[in-house]
C-alpha cells in the first residue's frame, strides 16, 4: 500500500472511531440528484453568500464603523481637508490606500447584487414549476425569509459607507420609520439615538449587516439545504420519472465535480466584474450631509420597486385632531410590500386550499400546465418591473427624453393596468400551449414535407414524436382531475363560494390526450 | 465521468403510524412524571415570567436613545438670525445675488452653538432670486419676500431629501429623491410628485446693515411629516 492510503486510512478511521461518518458518508456519496440547468440557480444564491462572507471579513479588518468626525488626508486628493465621518474615511482608505481593497469592496458589492439576483431567479424557478407544494412549503417560507432579510442586508450594507447617496437612502429609511402613525417619532429617536443623522446608526446597522443578519442567514440557509437534501430534490417530469423516485447523477463524482467547479465559475465572474466594472465610485459623491444631494439618486436594483412605489405615490396625508398621517409614505413604503410579502409567504397555503389537494408533489410542473399559478406569476412581476422602471424614471427621463411626469403617470395608470392585462394573456398563452402539446401528441410534429395526392389534394406530413416525448406530454395530472368537485359542504358561505370560484378557474384546462384520444384518432385515419 | 442515470427510491416522509403514537403517549408520560399539569402556581409563574421576557425589550431598548419632545417642530431660526452663505459661512446681502441665482443657506447660531449634521438636517435654506413681478403670492407671502429674493426649507416635505435641483426656466424646485416638484413662484406649492405639502417658507428681510436675515421662525414644522405633526396651519 502506498503511503499516502495509509495516511488516508488512517485518518478515515481515526474520524469513523468518534464519529461514526463511514455509515453516512456510504449512502450519501451516491445520493442521486437530478439534473436541470434551473436547479443552479440556488446554487449561485449559495455561492455568492460564500463570497459575500469573505470579502466581507477582508472589508472589516479596515472598516470603521463610525459616525465620529474626521479630516481627510489619504491619496484622494480631490477630498483632501474634507471633514467627514470615520466611516466614509475609511472606507476611502479601503478603497485607496489598501492593497487589495477596491478590488474586494467591488467585489462584495457585486456578490450581493449576484445574491438578490440568484434568489429572485430561484424563486421565479421554484413558483412556476410548483416546488414550493408539499412537503416543501416549510423551505418556501425560509426562502421568502432569506429573500426579505437578502433585501434588508443589502440597503444596510451599501448605507455603511456613509457617503451622499447611502446617506440618503438612509434619510428615507428615517422618514418612513417617523411616518408610522403614534409610534412614528420615537422609533426614530430610538433607531438614530436621537435626532436624525447622529452618530449611533452606523455603529449599530454595522452589528446587524456583520454579525446578526449573515448569522440568521447561515442558520436559514442550513436549514434550507438540510431539507432539499433530506426531502430529495424535485424533478422535472419524464419516462420513468415518477413521485416515488428521483432520477440523475450520483453526488460522486458528478455533482462533487459540477458543484465545485460551478462554485469557482461564480467566484470567477463575480471576480472579473468586481475587476473590471466600476460599482458604487463612493468617492465621487462626498460624504454625506443632510443639506447636499447628487442628482439621479438610485438605490439598489432590489430596493428599486421599492423606490418607484414611493414615487408613484399620489401626495396623500389626512390632517385631523392634530395629528398627521402620510398615506404617500404608508401605503408605498410598508403597506404595500407588507401585503405582497405575506401573499408570497401565504401562497403554497392558498393554492393548496383553493384546489383541495394536500397530497406529495416531487414532479414539477411545466408552468403551461397551471396556467393560473403561471398567470399569476408574471401578473406579479409585470407590476414589479413597472415599478422597478419607475424607480429610475429619472435615469430613464434624461436618457430617452422623455417627461418625469409622463413617465411618473404612465406607472400610476399602468401598475394598475398591465398586471390583470398579462394575467389575461398569459393564461391564454398557457392554455394555447396546452393545445398545441395536444396536436403534438395526437396528430405528430409538422415536417414541412407537402405531398400532392393523387387527386390533387396537397397534404403536410406530420410525423409521430417519440413515446417518450408523448409521455412527457401527458403525464400531468390536470388540476380539474384533482378532488374536484368540491364537496357541496366545502363551497357554503362566503368563503366557501369564493374557493369554489377559484376552484373552478383553476379547473380551466385544454384536456390532455388519454390513451383512448389516441386510439380513436388511430381508428379513424385507418 | 460517468453520463449514465440512476434512480433512488423516496423514502416516505411520514412517520410511522406506531412511531406517531409511541410519540405522544412517551411525551403525555414524560410530561406527567413531572407533574407541572397538575401544579398550577408552577404553570402561572412561568407563563408570567416568559411574558415579562417578552416585555423586557420595552425597558431595554428605553436608552436607545432620548424622547422626541418638540425636536421635530423646531428649527434654529428665529427672529433676525442672519443668513450665511454655506458653506463659506459668510452673512449674505440682497445685491450678492443676481436675478435666477440660487444660494444654500444655513442660520447664524449663537455664539457657543455647534454647527452639526442634525442642524444642517433642519435648518438648511434654499434662496432664490427671481424678478418680483414673476411671484404670484398672497400680499402676506409676498412680504416675506425681499426684492425679488424668497426662502424656502430645503428638506422635502415627503421624506426629507434636500430639493436641491432649481430649474431657472420654469422656477421650479424638483427633488431627486422622489421627483416631488414645487412652484417657486407660488410660494413652493407641490405641482407634481408625492409630497403633500409645500416647502415651508421663511420670512426674510434685511437688518441694520443690510445684511439678509429672518423676520421670524418657520411658522410650520419642517420635513417629512411625523404623527404628531399639528397640520391645522399648512
Amino acid at each position: 500500500m502506498k503511503t499516502s492510503q495509509k495516511v488516508a486510512g488512517a485518518t478515515a478511521n481515526y474520524v469513523d472511531e468518534r464519529t461514526g461518518a463511514a455509515k453516512w458518508l456510504k449512502k450519501n456519496l451516491t445520493k442521486v440528484f437530478p439534473d436541470h440547468w434551473s436547479f443552479m440557480l440556488g446554487e449561485i444564491c449559495l455561492y455568492s453568500f460564500i463570497i459575500l462572507l469573505l470579502t466581507g471579513t477582508f472589508l472589516t479588518f479596515w472598516f470603521d464603523p463610525s459616525q465620529r468626525e474626521v479630516i481627510y488626508n489619504g491619496s484622494y486628493l480631490p477630498l483632501s481637508g474634507v471633514h467627514m465621518s470615520a466611516a466614509y474615511d475609511s472606507t476611502l482608505h479601503i478603497s485607496f490606500d489598501v492593497r487589495g481593497g477596491l478590488l474586494m469592496r467591488q467585489i462584495h458589492h457585486w456578490a450581493a447584487l449576484i445574491f438578490m439576483s440568484a434568489i429572485v431567479a430561484h424563486l421565479f424557478r421554484v413558483f412556476f414549476t410548483g416546488a414550493y407544494r408539499k412537503p416543501r412549503e416549510f423551505n418556501w417560507l425560509i426562502g421568502v425569509g432569506l429573500l426579505t432579510f437578502g433585501i434588508v442586508e443589502g440597503f444596510l450594507g451599501y448605507s455603511l459607507p456613509d457617503d451622499l447617496l447611502s446617506g440618503t437612502g438612509i434619510r428615507i429609511a428615517e422618514a418612513i420609520l417617523q411616518a408610522i402613525p403614534v409610534l412614528g417619532s420615537y422609533l426614530a429617536f430610538f433607531a438614530f439615538g436621537g435626532p436624525f443623522p447622529g452618530t449611533a446608526f452606523i455603529p449599530r446597522i454595522f452589528i446587524v449587516h456583520v454579525l446578526l443578519l449573515p448569522g440568521l442567514f447561515l442558520a436559514l440557509i442550513t436549514v434550507h439545504l438540510m431539507l432539499v437534501w433530506y426531502q430529495k430534490h424535485t424533478q422535472y417530469p419524464g419516462p420513468g420519472r415518477t413521485e416515488k423516485n428521483v432520477v440523475g447523477y450520483p453526488l460522486m463524482p458528478v455533482y462533487m465535480a459540477k458543484a465545485g467547479g460551478f462554485f469557482f465559475v461564480v467566484f470567477g465572474v463575480t471576480a472579473f466584474l468586481g475587476a473590471v466594472a466600476s460599482i458604487n465610485p463612493i468617492w465621487l459623491v462626498g460624504p454625506y450631509t443632510p443639506g447636499q444631494i447628487s442628482a439621479g439618486s438610485q438605490p439598489d436594483w432590489y430596493m428599486g420597486w421599492l423606490d418607484g412605489l414611493v414615487r408613484a405615490a399620489p401626495p396623500l396625508e389626512t390632517h385631523a385632531f392634530g395629528h398627521t398621517i402620510s398615506w404617500n409614505i404608508l401605503i408605498p413604503g410598508l403597506i404595500l410590500p407588507g401585503i405582497l410579502f405575506t401573499g408570497m409567504a401565504l401562497y403554497p397555503f392558498i393554492e393548496s386550499w383553493i384546489t383541495g389537494d394536500k397530497r406529495e408533489h416531487h414532479l414539477l410542473d411545466r408552468p403551461r400546465n397551471a396556467p393560473n399559478r403561471t398567470a399569476l406569476g408574471v401578473m406579479s412581476i409585470t407590476f414589479i418591473l413597472i415599478t422597478l422602471a419607475n424607480g429610475g424614471n429619472d435615469i430613464i427621463a434624461t436618457h430617452f427624453h422623455l417627461t418625469i411626469n409622463g413617465i411618473m403617470w404612465f406607472t400610476r395608470i399602468s401598475l394598475f393596468v398591465l398586471p390583470p392585462i398579462s394575467f389575461v394573456i398569459t393564461k391564454r398563452i398557457c392554455l394555447s400551449l396546452q393545445r398545441a402539446d395536444r396536436d403534438l401528441v395526437l396528430h405528430g410534429r409538422e415536417t414541412g414535407q407537402l405531398v400532392m395526392m393523387p387527386n390533387g389534394e396537397m397534404l403536410e406530413v406530420h410525423e409521430p414524436i417519440s413515446d417518450a416525448k408523448k409521455w412527457t406530454l401527458t403525464q400531468h395530472q390536470q388540476p380539474g382531475a384533482l378532488p374536484a368537485p368540491l364537496p357541496a359542504s366545502a363551497t357554503v358561505g362566503l368563503k366557501g363560494k369564493l374557493r369554489a370560484r377559484l376552484n373552478r378557474a383553476n379547473a380551466t384546462q385544454v384536456p390532455a390526450p388519454t390513451l383512448t384520444d389516441l386510439k380513436e384518432l388511430g381508428d379513424a385515419h385507418h | 465521468m460517468p453520463d449514465q442515470e440512476i434512480i433512488a427510491e423516496r423514502h416516505e416522509l411520514r412517520s410511522e403510524e406506531i412511531d406517531r403514537d409511541d410519540l405522544v403517549s412517551t411525551f403525555k408520560e414524560r410530561a406527567e412524571t413531572t407533574g407541572l399539569g397538575r401544579r398550577s402556581l408552577i404553570k402561572r409563574t412561568l407563563g408570567v415570567a416568559l411574558g415579562l421576557v417578552g416585555l423586557s425589550p420595552l425597558l431595554l431598548l428605553r436608552d436607545s436613545g432620548p424622547l422626541p419632545k418638540k425636536y421635530f417642530d423646531t428649527t434654529n431660526w428665529s427672529k433676525g438670525t442672519r443668513l450665511l452663505l454655506d458653506p463659506a459661512g459668510t452673512p449674505i446681502k440682497a445685491s450678492d445675488l443676481e436675478v435666477g441665482a440660487v444660494a444654500q443657506i444655513l442660520p447664524e447660531l449663537p455664539t457657543g452653538t455647534e454647527r452639526t449634521l442634525e442642524n444642517t438636517g433642519k435648518d438648511a435654506v434654499l434662496l432664490i432670486r427671481l424678478r418680483p413681478e414673476d411671484f404670484n403670492l398672497d400680499p402676506q407671502r409676498l412680504s416675506w419676500t425681499y426684492q425679488g429674493i424668497i426662502a424656502f426649507s430645503k428638506i422635502c416635505t415627503h421624506m426629507g431629501c434636500a430639493v436641491a435641483l432649481y430649474e431657472q426656466q420654469t422656477h421650479h424646485l424638483l427633488c431627486p429623491c422622489h421627483q416631488s416638484t414645487f412652484d417657486v413662484t407660488r410660494a413652493a406649492k407641490v405641482i407634481f410628485g408625492p409630497a403633500a405639502r409645500p416647502l415651508p417658507q421663511l420670512a426674510i428681510t434685511v437688518d441694520a446693515d443690510g445684511y439678509l436675515v429672518a423676520q421670524q421662525p418657520f411658522t410650520v414644522p419642517i420635513g417629512p411629516s411625523f404623527w404628531e405633526r399639528n397640520s391645522s396651519n399648512g
